[in-house]
């Protein structure tokens, strides 16, 4: 039942490759609806895992049941070789930022970071000490004795972390910590948070329904689709490579072919080019980005487009293409102020990505 | 965006009603307590302090207040000792049956006070439900004296009317506590009970002084459970008042003694305010 | 949220629900007392209740002096809804939306009498109309009652207004109406259910109301002040009867509040879904 393709390229030097948090055949209902459905993930140590999936797809709730907020219908979950499903919360050593940062509005910034130093009793010059350098860390140290009320949105959001980091959680979870700040300041924070998490080489789960943002920060995606895991990768290779095609259109942009393969060849309105499929129906994810100006020989892919639509992106445009035979594509090629009329385009059999179809589930 | 004569409209009647029905009379309040009433029992409209002095001086009044504020203080912890712990579970525990619940804590207020001081002096009489099973069940042979006419029946009566009113702010404060921070105080390894203290209480406190404050000024000016069930050891301050208003007619001296009433009730009110104010949001 | 994820109340609060039920049973106990005992033969005391009868329901009835008092009492609370309306939602208004000198002091003003025991509040008013010399009648409780209700319709009212989206309005004047326009075709519907509420709750209290009627009676008794009367004289098994019955419409007055209420959720959600909704149309 299971769509997962697991894979194994560790792009983080300090990602041991040794599994951290193990997720057997996690499902959920909420009465009778299912939100989750036979989740198997493995977590690395030292990894930045990312849990992708549109509203409702249930990510915020697998993350709740990693953080013991919520409790699993049927499954396990092992960290380092024990049951944590079995413990409430407060007994994980797992440490959550929240998506509205849930600080303490009664407490300071420096009392709500040493919250959990203070609960587990250590003594008072450790906590000070950890505390000290988290809030440096943060650039945090001016506002230590001031309440959350008075301090801003952003600063909030690292007084969120400070307060889960200083723990020394063996994994923390992040549940769109981000999607409260504006649009300059969360470019910011992403890579801040991507070079803070090698820093500490801590494993961090992070939960978005951004899919640009998860290919910034993460060492792999976890794409979830209606409470089942449509494709876990690193970026690349998810976006290169899409196992579907709702990963296909979720990630990027693309263009879905839908091609009828014959001996080694597949046939779409009028453009043919090798594929490996069987023969059949087979479905192709093209990117914009592929397709170029034709110029020179080559075994490439050729046809003649009429320039129905075009939208300046910046460094790009994205136009909207009708070859000879009626097919509109999405054509993605640099800014030129006159890409007009027709145009002769050209792309790579290889890029040309199969890609199953998704499964409708309700 | 509102218009001078909108604005004016809607400000004008309320003000000059209640400049007419509330704040002259309070002067007026003020004016008697500085008269005296004469030996045929009419007013004399000449100034003098000697309503005050009278206060000062003789003991029974100060008595009087002494013990009503020790009776308000009983009933105010007894309605907190109830209605928290009801406002908790409400809150945090009970999300099915939660709307239905509050709604069952209401529905005493909308009952009559005066039904409700009369049911429990027929429950604490002497033949009145409550000693009457005891004897039935032989836990005891006769009577019991005190439940009735004493204080101990006042401040039964008051704690249950007054619960339900440190029932609603404690429980409206502890509402909005938000549950986020609840998990993020769990996440961060505290226990429910530990969360309890440093988290959820804190931020209910303004709930909890609001609710204080009306259950303890309601209560030391209460005049009619003390009527009905205190007999003469359960007299409060507010009797005084009434019988000075009635058959002891001395208008100026009731005034005198309301008019401190009033003053210590809006100081209260005033320090409660503060306090609150200190204790939210922060 | 219910406790915390593994199942039931932590084991530091496992006596909490019996402890909720108990404070529950002790809120009940003199109202559950009183209707049993009324359909009581042997009267007040005595345990257990025996002879079911409706004798002093009968008596009740047939007691001419108690229902002229009802009627007083009917007639009063309405006029104090209307004065405490009438004059509590212009004060709403007032609060919510002019600034004048002196706003402090008349929020402080208003809503007074609400806190103070309410001997206060009556006797002061004695005052006044001993000075004036206004004979006590129905008409002076009247006016006591509407003064010290004032505050209910206020607070109410104005919680209404800070839950009105002030976007409607403005969408109303932009649209062509003038204030009054605006006032009675955006602002008053949107208010109803305060108001609504207001109402019951005055009328409610109007009814209950001993401390300023105390002082402020003339030769007509309202309810609370004929029963009194009676309870100085002794306790007869009729009064349970009557209490019964207020009772029972206390029950029916909160509980018609309470649909009022889920109903008007109801509606309210849906005027704010819809400007969600415009709002999000503008910025997608």
């Amino acid at each position: 039942m299971s769509t997962t393709i697991q894979s194994e390229i560790a792009v983080n030097p300090k990602a041991t490759g040794n599994t951290l948090l193990s997720l057997r055949n996690v499902a959920k209902s909420f009465g009778r609806h299912p939100v989750l459905r036979d989740i198997s993930l493995e977590i690395a140590e030292g990894e930045f895992l990312t849990i992708l999936g549109e509203s409702g797809s249930g990510k915020t709730t697998l993350l709740r049941i990693v953080a013991g907020f919520e409790n699993a219908t049927s499954g396990e979950i092992w960290m380092g070789g024990e049951r944590l499903d079995s413990l409430p919360p407060y007994r994980r050593r797992v440490n959550t930022v929240f998506q509205n940062y849930a600080l303490f509005p009664h407490l300071t910034v420096e009392e709500n970071v040493s919250y959990g130093l203070r609960i587990a009793r250590l003594p008072k010059e450790e906590i000070a000490a950890r505390v000290e350098q988290l809030l440096a860390l943060m650039k945090l140290t001016p506002y230590a004795q001031y309440k959350p009320a008075k301090i801003s949105g952003g600063q909030q959001q690292r007084v969120a972390l400070a307060r889960a980091l200083v723990n020394r959680p063996r994994l923390l979870l992040l549940d769109e910590p981000l999607s409260a700040l504006d649009a300059n300041l969360r470019r910011h924070m992403q890579v801040e948070l991507k070079s803070l998490q090698r820093e500490v080489g801590i494993s961090f789960v992070f939960v978005t329904h951004d899919q640009e943002e998860a290919m910034v920060m993460s060492d792999r995606i976890a794409l979830l689709r209606v409470g089942e895991l449509e494709q876990v990768a690193s970026p690349r290779e998810i976006y290169s490579r899409p196992a579907t095609a709702y990963t296909a259109q979720f990630i990027g942009h693309t263009n879905l072919l839908r091609g009828d393969v014959k001996d080694g060849i597949a046939r779409c309105h009028g453009l043919a080019w090798r594929t490996g499929l069987r023969d059949g129906v087979g479905w192709f994810s093209l990117r914009p980005e592929n397709i170029r100006v034709a110029g020179g020989a080559g075994s490439s892919v050729r046809f003649r487009g009429k320039i129905l639509r075009q939208a300046f992106h910046g460094a790009t445009e994205l136009l909207q293409v009708e070859s000879t035979d009626g097919l509109v594509l999405s054509v993605c090629l640099a800014s030129r102020q006159n890409w007009q009329g027709e145009l002769d385009l050209e792309f790579s059999p290889a890029d040309a990505v199969p890609v199953r179809e998704s499964q409708e589930r309700n | 965006m509102f218009s001078r004569a909108y604005r004016a409209a809607v400000t004008l009647p309320p003000l000059l009603w209640v400049t007419v029905f509330l704040l002259v009379p309070y002067l007026l309040l003020f004016c008697y307590s500085l008269w005296s009433v004469s030996a045929s029992q009419t007013i004399i409209h000449s100034w003098t302090l000697d309503n005050y002095r009278e206060l000062l001086h003789k003991g029974v009044y100060f008595q009087t207040l002494l013990r009503s504020m020790w009776i308000a203080a009983r009933v105010t912890i007894f309605a907190l000792l109830l209605g928290y712990p009801l406002a908790y579970y409400l809150s945090f525990g009970a999300s099915k049956h939660k709307d239905l619940l509050y709604q069952l804590v209401i529905i005493p207020l909308w009952v009559s006070y005066l039904v409700r001081a009369y049911a429990w002096k027929t429950i604490l009489g002497s033949d009145g439900v409550l000693n009457t099973s005891l004897q039935y069940v032989h836990l005891t042979k006769h009577p019991l004296e005190f439940l009735l006419y004493s204080p101990f029946a006042v401040v039964l009566t008051l704690t249950h009317i007054y619960t339900p009113f440190t029932f609603l702010p404690i429980y409206a404060s502890l509402d909005h506590v938000p549950r986020n921070l609840v998990e993020a105080s769990h996440d961060l390894g505290a226990t429910p009970l530990q969360t309890f203290w440093r988290v959820i209480f804190p931020l209910s406190i303004p709930g909890v002084l609001a609710g204080a404050t009306f259950a303890f000024v309601l209560s030391l000016g209460d005049f009619l459970a003390p009527l009905l069930l205190g007999g003469p050891s359960g007299i409060m301050i507010s009797n005084i008042v009434v019988s000075l208003f009635g058959a002891a007619y001395n208008w100026p001296l009731g005034a005198a003694i309301s008019l401190c009433l009033l003053v210590f009730v809006v100081v209260l009110l005033f320090l409660s305010e503060k306090l609150e104010r200190k204790w939210s949001f922060q | 949220m219910e406790f915390p994820v593994s199942g039931g109340p932590p084991r530091s609060l496992r006596w909490l629900p019996w402890y909720s039920i108990a404070v529950f049973a002790f809120l009940y106990l003199p109202i559950i007392t009183l209707i049993v005992y009324s359909f009581n033969g042997t009267g007040v005391g005595g345990f257990p209740p025996r002879n079911f009868t409706l004798d002093w329901y009968r008596v009740l009835f047939a007691d001419d002096a108690i229902w002229a008092s009802v009627v007083n009492s009917l007639l009063v609370a309405a006029a104090a809804v209307v004065i405490a309306l009438g004059l509590g939602i212009p004060a709403a208004l007032a609060l919510d939306r002019a600034n004048f000198p002196g706003k402090a002091l008349f929020r402080r003003l208003v809503l007074l009498p609400l806190i103070l025991p309410g001997i206060i509040t009556g006797l002061s008013l004695s005052m006044l109309f001993h000075e004036a010399d206004v004979k006590l009648s129905l008409t002076t409780i009247i006016l006591g009652h509407g003064t010290a209700l004032i505050s209910v319709a206020t607070t109410e009212v104005f919680a209404g207004l800070q839950k009105l989206d002030r976007a409607q309005e403005e969408a109303s004047l932009d649209l062509g109406a003038n204030y009054l326009q605006t006032f009675w075709r955006v602002t008053l519907p949107n208010l109803r259910l305060s108001i609504i509420g207001a109402a019951l709750l005055i009328f409610t209290l109007s009814l209950d109301e001993i401390a300023v009627s105390f002082f402020l009676i003339g030769r007509d008794n309202t309810l609370p002040l004929e029963i009194w009367g009676r309870l100085r004289r002794g306790i007869t098994p009729e009064i349970n009867a009557i209490s019964t019955i207020i009772f029972v419409f206390s029950l029916a007055a909160i509980v018609a509040w309470y649909r009022l209420g889920k109903r008007a959720e109801g509606q309210a959600d849906i005027g704010a879904e819809l400007i969600r909704n415009t709002a999000e149309e503008e910025h997608a």
